[in-house]
């Protein structure tokens, strides 16, 4: 910068410390909380020093609430659905930057759109479409008619029924179209020369073949951000889990953490609640901290 | 090998038209130069060729087979983009090799062929490493391979040395016209810059606003422009021009404020004419030479083996090439004598070359005043 | 922006947008119109046929004390924790910028909140401001009754507003730190040698340049809040107490899934939906002039 005074940065320095303080504190604390026992986490105030329970904690937590499946259904969830996100995405982007169709610019507006749609508000029609997926198709077969016309000529009635409640489908499934990835997509591809495009026609190459051959792989960082985004965002779902899972066999980490919440009357067990909590906390900041330049970029590209 | 047939090309976008009507035919085996300003549809033109562009109207054949309906891979030809369009991701090796990854070629010819791409080249040593960790000779050199890789019948080059520095672009020119010699493929290449094209071209192309103006050899089209515009884009310091009148007796200049003593021209009195002549066809004396043109220096730029002399001709900028051991001051007063041979005249209405001194073929009096 | 080289078969492009043209339809339109009847019909969970009672649904939910409760409990949140995030790192992002020794410390750690889940920073928080144990009670101790979530309306919404805004400090730091690093050097030093000081340069270089950033940021957060608060509420205060944080979405939650009120909830959703949707039309509207969207 370019003023060099010695009360000024003392001043930022303690500004910034003070929110760095801030920021860290409450995982210091969970951390510390998670290794006392009953007793010296209830002690008013709280040591700050580690208690030597912290192990058996994390076993009691693990295995009170499950978190080895759990921990597995939520890695299955988030990659899915990030994984999901990534490529369908690309596919969408590829189509409506490297073709000309008419209807191109509605099908991006319709992908548009969806940004106004979040989960939240439409969860419970949402929630009886996962229960049936198939459910809007039948209901407009019915509607124009179709169901009659078949059963009419075949006999058979058209019955169509598809759950998708307590499975990995039906969680990864409505997570997946995502109108920030295309965008993200859209907005690289259209950074992409167009000479290469021609480079690669002109070396016979076909769509199909230039989007696996050149688009891409050209693609790789985009796609580690949006992986990176993405992959946080599924894992940190609540709400949707919530709903879908009704089974233990499919339930989220995130979601079981609430079974820790000690009971009003019952022992105050902070030190169990915050060892799932560190659990729960520690692969999304794993994955925050090794991808954090991935995750940065990924970010800052969703405001563009 | 194969020659090109273009038949009344044309090329619309939405509205405008940016390529009216062309006719051009290419030898077997020639180096053909389009030449011309930017946004004067010679890319255009190169890129309905290799069917990168669809044709609005025309068409074009390649060995005398109609192409127009072709997809790029279909037609034989081969390009040199601009940027080089290499793929980032992909090793040279790989970039050179990738039309015969498509094509289905097996990989072990696929690597005799980039080896022997790369020996022509001169690229064995980099193969393994990718378009960034190379300089701009070694990315131009990459994409020329790739075109070479094909054996194609035609070589389409869309200004290909533009990125270049102005020394590796003389380095590259040459070799070009030496990888010409050896493959003596038909080559289209397209360019802004006349240097390029004059020392490239078999034969030269000179387009302007969508039509061509010209084709003719670099000597031809440097010595009898078929209109204005070719003569002041041709040559550099561009053509001087003077706009004119045919008078009984001659020419008046400048709306009348000198008088140029010619042989009869042919051309009827009254006629607007544009008269050029070009900066190495003046000669410098010294002022109030009888039949001398008297001017004021204002501007020498120096150019190491000549200069340029920028004199001021009635409000008009006049240019002179010399390499003489005259050395005028800004402000002095210097005479310009031209041979009466060295003069074109155009058409003022329509730019069109007008042939003049039929009768009096050399005429070597200089004119006068 | 518009490539200038497409390809030609478009029948085939088209079939590259159909998986995510289907999952939309499924997951986005189709609930989204299920939302919107179901809020104009009176609805029997899980069959028993609907009747149409056209705006009857909208009616009685804005005729409903709880559900104005529920707005102006989310409308503070969003006010407060958008003001209190954005603040904060704006601040901090200003003087990270500053680059002294040691902002790198701080540009990869002040992100790690964001990665947390709604649900375990709020256990977090809950275990940190719970007035029995954690640090509240500390200060109950000397002032008893000063801290209990559980009974204290303002007290809960403190907390959830405390946890909100911890996360989204380290997002906005991101983007308000991009900005500020957009900003060419030349600028800020042709300012200084203007003879402007670091304050002055602030308000008149660096503030006006970030201008977009912050209305981004103002949008995002404020949607966030209606979206990303569930997690927290439900962990720390589960709409409580007395309905002091019974935000939005939480009530949708609740009314759908435990009462079971699926007309109410549906006609909830559109009220909610139009607020978002506003939202973001003033924000492309702000925004468009630097990202053509065509």
């Amino acid at each position: 910068m370019v003023e060099r005074t010695p009360i000024l940065n003392f001043f930022t320095h303690l500004i910034l410390f003070v929110g760095f303080v801030f920021c860290v504190a409450p995982f210091v604390i969970v951390a510390v909380a998670a290794s006392h026992n009953l007793k010296d986490v209830n002690d008013v105030p709280m040591s700050l020093l580690p208690g030597s329970d912290f192990w058996v904690n994390i076993k009691t937590a693990w295995t009170t609430t499950d978190l080895g499946p759990n921990l597995l259904n939520s890695f299955i969830m988030a990659f899915g659905v990030a994984a999901g996100k990534v490529i369908v995405s690309a596919l969408t982007a590829f189509s409506i930057v490297y073709f000309r169709y008419p209807g191109r610019m509605l099908i991006f507006w319709l992908i548009f759109i969806t940004l106004m749609l979040p989960l939240e508000v439409r969860i419970v029609p949402t929630y009886a479409v996962v229960a049936n997926v198939l459910d809007p198709y039948q209901t407009i077969m019915d509607l124009t008619g179709l169901s009659w016309l078949i059963q009419k000529i075949s006999g058979v009635q058209v019955q169509l029924s598809l759950g998708l409640l307590n499975s990995y489908s039906g969680l990864i499934l409505p997570l997946v179209a995502t109108a920030t990835g295309t965008f993200l997509y859209r907005q690289f591809f259209l950074t992409v020369p167009d000479e290469l495009t021609e480079a690669a026609r002109m070396d016979g190459a076909g769509a199909l073949r230039f989007f696996v051959d050149i688009l891409l792989p050209l693609s790789r960082n985009n796609m580690a951000a949006l992986g990176t985004i993405m992959f946080l965002w599924a894992w940190n779902q609540y709400l949707w889990p919530l709903l879908i899972t009704t089974d233990q066999s499919h339930a989220m980490a995130v979601t079981e953490l609430k079974q820790l919440i000690p009971n009003v009357g019952g022992a105050p067990e902070w030190h169990i609640a915050m060892a799932g909590t560190l659990i729960v906390m520690l692969p999304p900041l794993i994955v925050v901290v090794l991808m954090q330049r991935w995750f940065v970029r990924g970010l800052i590209a969703t405001e563009k | 090998m194969a020659s090109i047939t273009i038949r009344g090309v044309k090329k619309n976008y939405a509205k405008t038209q940016v390529v009216h009507g062309v006719d051009l035919d290419f030898a077997s085996g020639e180096f053909v130069v389009i030449l011309g300003p930017s946004g004067c549809g010679k890319s255009t033109l190169l890129r309905m060729i290799a069917g990168l562009e669809e044709i609005s109207d025309g068409t074009i054949a390649i060995d005398g087979a109609v192409v127009n309906k072709l997809e790029p891979r279909e037609r034989g030809c081969a390009m040199v983009f601009q940027n080089y369009a290499l793929y980032p991701h992909m090793s040279v090796a790989q970039n050179i090799g990738y039309s015969l990854k498509v094509a289905g070629v097996p990989a072990a010819e696929r690597t005799q062929r980039i080896r022997a791409v790369a020996r022509v080249l001169e690229l064995e040593h980099l193969l393994d490493r990718k378009p960034m960790a190379l300089s701009g000779g070694q990315r131009q050199r990459v994409a020329m391979g790739r075109a070479m890789i094909r054996e194609p019948k035609v070589f389409l080059f869309d200004e290909p040395l533009s990125n270049l520095d102005a020394k590796l672009r003389v380095q590259m020119r040459s070799e070009i016209r030496k990888l010409h010699r050896r493959l003596s493929a038909t080559s289209v290449f397209v360019t802004h810059d006349q240097v390029e094209a004059m020392t490239l071209a078999d034969r030269l192309v000179v387009m302007n606003g969508g039509r061509v103006e010209q084709v003719g050899t670099p000597a031809d089209v440097y010595s009898r422009p078929a209109s204005r515009f070719v003569a002041t884009f041709v040559g550099a310091p561009a053509m001087n021009m003077l706009e004119g009148e045919v008078v009984l007796d001659g020419l008046s200049l400048l709306g009348g404020s000198r008088k140029l003593n010619v042989s009869r021209t042919g051309l009827a009195v009254g006629s607007k004419v544009a008269v050029g002549i070009r900066p190495e066809a003046v000669r410098m004396v010294a002022p109030g030479t009888p039949g001398a043109l008297a001017a004021t220096v204002d501007l020498i730029e120096e150019l190491g083996a000549g200069r340029v002399i920028y004199v001021d001709l009635d409000g008009a900028s006049f240019s002179a090439v010399t390499s003489e051991t005259v050395h005028p001051e800004p402000g002095s007063t210097v005479g310009l004598q031209f041979a009466e041979s060295d003069l074109h005249f155009f058409s003022s209405e329509t730019g069109a070359r007008l042939d003049v001194f039929k009768a009096s073929v050399p005429a070597p009096a200089p004119a006068t005043l | 922006m518009e490539k200038r080289v497409t390809f030609g078969k478009w029948t085939i492009g088209i079939l590259f947008a159909v998986p995510q043209l289907i999952l939309i339809f499924t997951f986005f339109y189709w609930p989204a119109g299920q939302a919107v009847y179901w809020s104009l019909t009176l609805q029997q969970p899980w069959g028993g046929g609907n009747i149409w009672v056209g705006l009857d649904n909208f009616r009685s939910i804005l005729a409903n004390a709880d559900y104005w409760n529920s707005i102006t409990a989310s409308l503070i949140f969003a006010g407060i924790s958008t003001g209190l995030a954005m603040f904060i790192a704006l601040v901090l992002a200003a003087l990270t910028d500053r680059q002294l020794a040691g902002s790198w410390l701080y540009r990869v750690v002040l992100i790690w909140p964001y990665g947390i889940a709604a649900p375990a920073l709020a256990m977090a928080f809950r275990f940190i401001l719970a007035p029995e144990a954690g640090f509240m009670a500390f200060a109950n101790h000397f002032w008893p009754g000063f801290w209990d979530p559980g009974l204290n309306g303002a007290d809960a919404m403190a907390s959830v507003i405390i946890a909100f805004s911890w996360k989204y400090v380290g997002y906005n730091f991101i983007f308000f730190l991009a900005a500020f690093q957009a900003i060419p050097r030349s600028l800020i030093e042709a300012a200084a040698m203007d003879g402007s000081g670091v304050i002055r340069r602030f308000w008149d270089i660096q503030f006006p340049l970030i201008t977009p950033t912050i209305f981004f940021l103002l949008v995002i957060n404020i949607t966030e809040s209606f979206q990303d608060s569930f997690g927290i509420v439900d962990i720390m205060t589960a709409g409580g107490p007395a309905n002091a944080t019974n935000l939005m979405v939480y009530k949708i939650y609740s009314d759908g899934f435990k009462g079971l009120d699926y007309s109410g909830a549906a006609a909830q959703s559109i009220i909610l939906m139009l607020l978002i949707i506003a939202l973001t039309i003033v924000q492309f509207r702000f925004i468009e002039r630097r990202v053509h969207y065509r």
